[in-house]
């Protein structure tokens, strides 16, 4: 499949006939939320034969990673070319094939700072769906104040011997490896004596326990080290110079954090949501009505920001500390957007077993959004003192 | 570049001392400045190479309006180059060749005669347009006629029938008989006008596109110039912020600039957010207008919509962080308080164009 060359209508055009026969129409309802999501791994169990085929067909063709170069499994799409392909998605309604911590986070860093070796060991795997990661940022001590962190890394010589403790792990549990920020120079400036590596969850000395939170069951995780042996080769781009990688990922996470609401930029109008969650006769409601109409103009006007920073970005103009923005808004807009749907349902809405099925569960799980990956309040002061340039 | 080109430009000869003066000496037009745009081509932005025009587009002209804003510069500049030149352009005949060859030049200034009530309505239009021999008899009164009370000619919208759309739009010379032009008194020290038509006397070549069609050359007429104040509200909400941030870094309380203030840098952060994300929705807007403009309502109305919302927020804020001095009338920003709520009103408020949306999105 030569996708990469091809112009845009020819590309969306065997695209279109290639969905055709390779997505299973179990796969063509529209959801993509936290429970239906195919995240990969060694001990995914799929919920369902067409959940299989369907990543396996994607990945064979890369389509689990558009962006990605061939020569590692990726489709190697341009931007314009995965811009179709996400339209493409919406336009049958499709799941995504395959959504993982590897996709949105350690890949782009091992491309960027990764050995080739390292590439080729480990972005085969996430693109196949064989290997599921989950990120080592936070710790009890160190949320906000990220560069805070303590987890030690020690030099054995042949080895590293890791101790300490992550918190908000997300899917540690279910994680095969984690990729983490270590402390490998006690001495420096906090931001100089970090690194980044990569750590096997089956190592001798690492345990992870769920966290429960408000909404029941919870994607995250505590992760302790105890006396963890890591080989050396497996720190990524220079010792002591993790910071740099965990400041690009955060940038990227930031953005992945702010596309990815689930409706946000798909194109599925809150209105329709809305009708879905409340019958028709809810939305003459005025308050309601009035108050879905400003999220739908902010939101739409938040995707179209997205795109003009994805083409800045394609551009090689980085979005750099406007990504701060990017999740600021998309998650304060995601938040409003299950308030507005969870007042559209009513009593339904709040009966666990009641019409609406997840849909508490998701509005109280998106009550995180503006904390994880930093707060909406670091969001600002970045942007404050980064972008605005006001005193510290 | 032209972003630049025009700050440079604007930053001399259009500040914002120069509104203030032109307030204090009563005077609502400035033809010299105009003269000046037109010599460096904006009059002619949306008007064809062949009549004489450099033909930029609606992305262009947003960014002259943006850059207009920014310093409240005082012109015909929407009513003119942008409205009524895309008016003329979807109509092809020797009297509107000639016209737009004269916005182009900075000869010829127009203003749109629309609104009747306190909301924009266009479809509501009531001013009577009767036929009378051979012509057609004006009959009714219009108001918030934005430039109204100088601009040379006047695009009436006049009803010619019962059906909701069924209207007539009229070129017609500002002192034809029967017309009689009202200043009122804006809040922003701009001109707009009542006009008054008591059988005001017109013929078919009056009309602009076919009797009874107006909206088919009004509709792209208005959607650009809901664009091109888009973006002359964000460069006003950047204008007001820019002097807000700027304050913040200067002015001393407690010992330590106010913008070492989390409380402030924060309401400032999210202003600038939201006037990043608005920004990307009025270049959609121009590239829609100039790309597809048969689908273009919708990216105009989400455009106007946001930059309401941004520049309501950006004053707002720009007051109340200035503190006091912020309310006063030495100081500026009252300026671009009230020119922001005049412009939300003009060519439809935040719920017109909400519904707009609405509309488009289902709901």
């Amino acid at each position: 499949m030569s996708w990469a060359t091809q112009d845009p209508e020819s590309f969306r055009q065997s695209l279109r006939s290639w969905l055709d026969t390779h997505c299973p129409q179990a796969m063509r309802d529209g959801l993509n939320t936290e429970a239906t999501i195919c995240w990969g791994g060694k001990n995914w169990e799929f919920t369902s034969k067409h959940q299989k085929l369907w990543m396996q067909n994607a990945a064979e063709v890369g389509l689990t990673t558009p962006r990605w170069p061939a020569a590692y499994g990726g489709a190697g799409l341009s931007r314009e070319q995965d811009k179709i392909y996400l339209e493409e998605l919406a336009r049958i309604n499709a799941r995504m094939p395959l959504l993982s911590f590897g996709i949105w986070m350690l890949g782009p860093a091992l491309l960027a700072f990764g050995s080739e070796a390292q590439k080729q060991k480990y972005l085969p795997q996430i693109i196949r769906g064989e290997q599921r990661w989950c990120q080592g940022y936070s710790e009890p001590g160190a949320g906000s104040d990220l560069a805070n962190v303590q987890t030690k890394a020690e030099d054995m010589g042949d080895h590293y011997l890791i101790n300490g403790q992550k918190i908000w792990t997300s899917y540690a549990d279910k994680a095969d490896w984690i990729f983490a920020l270590v402390r490998t120079d006690r001495d420096a400036p906090k931001h100089k004596g970090i690194s980044f590596i990569l750590i096997d969850m089956e190592s001798e000395g690492v345990s992870t326990r769920p966290i429960q939170l408000i909404s029941g069951a919870s994607a995250f995780c505590e992760t302790f080290f105890d006396n963890v042996k890591v080989p050396k080769e497996n720190v990524v781009g220079e010792v002591n110079k993790g910071w740099d990688i965990a400041k690009y990922l955060l940038t990227h996470e930031r953005e992945m954090i702010s596309g990815n609401n689930q409706g946000l930029t798909s194109g599925r109008p809150l209105g329709a949501v809305l009708a879905q969650t409340a019958g028709e006769e809810r939305l003459s409601d005025a308050s309601l009505r009035a108050a879905a109409m400003e999220c739908e103009i902010d939101a739409l006007s938040v995707g179209l920001t997205l795109e003009r920073y994805k083409d800045q970005a394609e551009a090689g103009a980085g979005v750099g500390d406007a990504s701060a923005m990017l999740k600021y808004m998309g998650t304060e807009l995601n938040k409003q957007r299950y308030e507005l749907m969870m007042s559209a349902g009513g009593s339904e809405a709040i009966d666990t077993d009641g019409a609406h099925g997840d849909l508490a569960m998701d509005w109280l799980r998106s009550k995180a959004n503006s904390i994880e990956g930093g707060t909406s309040e670091v969001m600002l002061g970045i942007i404050s003192r980064r972008i605005l340039g006001l005193p510290g | 570049m032209l972003a630049e080109s025009a700050r440079g430009f604007l930053d001399a000869d259009a500040p914002v001392s120069k509104l203030r003066k032109m307030r204090d000496d009563g005077k609502t037009h400035d033809p010299e400045l105009w003269a000046e745009m037109a010599a460096m081509g904006w009059c002619g932005v949306l008007v064809p190479e062949d009549n004489g025009g450099v033909d930029m587009g609606h992305a262009a002209a947003g960014v002259i309006a943006h850059e207009l804003g920014k310093t409240l510069a005082v012109s015909p500049f929407l009513s003119t180059a942008v409205m009524a030149a895309t008016a003329l352009k979807q109509v092809d005949s020797a009297a509107s060749a000639e016209r737009l060859s004269a916005i182009a030049e900075g000869r010829l200034t127009y203003a749109l005669a629309l609104d009747e009530t306190s909301k924009f309505a266009p479809e509501n239009s009531q001013l009577a347009c009767e036929k009378s021999g051979n012509g057609f008899r004006l009959n009714g009164q219009k108001s918030f006629v934005v430039d109204g009370g100088f601009a040379d000619r006047v695009l009436v919208l006049a009803r010619s029938g019962e059906g909701p759309e069924d209207l007539t739009l009229f070129d017609l010379p500002a002192d034809r008989a029967g017309i009689t032009r009202n200043d009122q008194a804006m809040i922003d020290s701009r001109n707009a006008a009542r006009l008054e038509f008591d059988n005001v006397d017109a013929t078919g070549d009056d009309i602009i596109g076919a009797a009874g069609d107006a909206m088919t050359v009004l509709r792209p007429a208005l959607q650009a110039g809901q664009a091109a104040l888009s973006a002359e509200m964000t460069g006003l909400a950047a204008g007001a912020a820019d002097m807000t941030v700027g304050y913040l870094k200067e002015r001393q309380q407690f010992g330590r600039p106010i913008g070492s203030f989390q409380a402030l840098q924060h309401r400032a952060a999210h202003l600038w957010c939201e006037m990043e994300v608005t920004g990307s929705a009025i270049l959609h807007a121009g590239r829609m207008l100039d790309s597809d403009p048969g689908n273009a309502a919708m990216a105009v109305s989400l455009a106007k919509a946001r930059a309401i919302k941004t520049a309501k927020l950006a004053v707002i804020e720009g007051v109340q962080m200035h503190g006091g001095i912020g309310m006063t009338d030495a100081f500026d920003m009252g300026f671009f308080m009230k020119r922001a709520r005049v412009a939300s009103e003009w060519l439809g408020d935040y719920g017109y164009h909400a519904e707009q949306v609405a509309d488009a999105r289902g709901f």
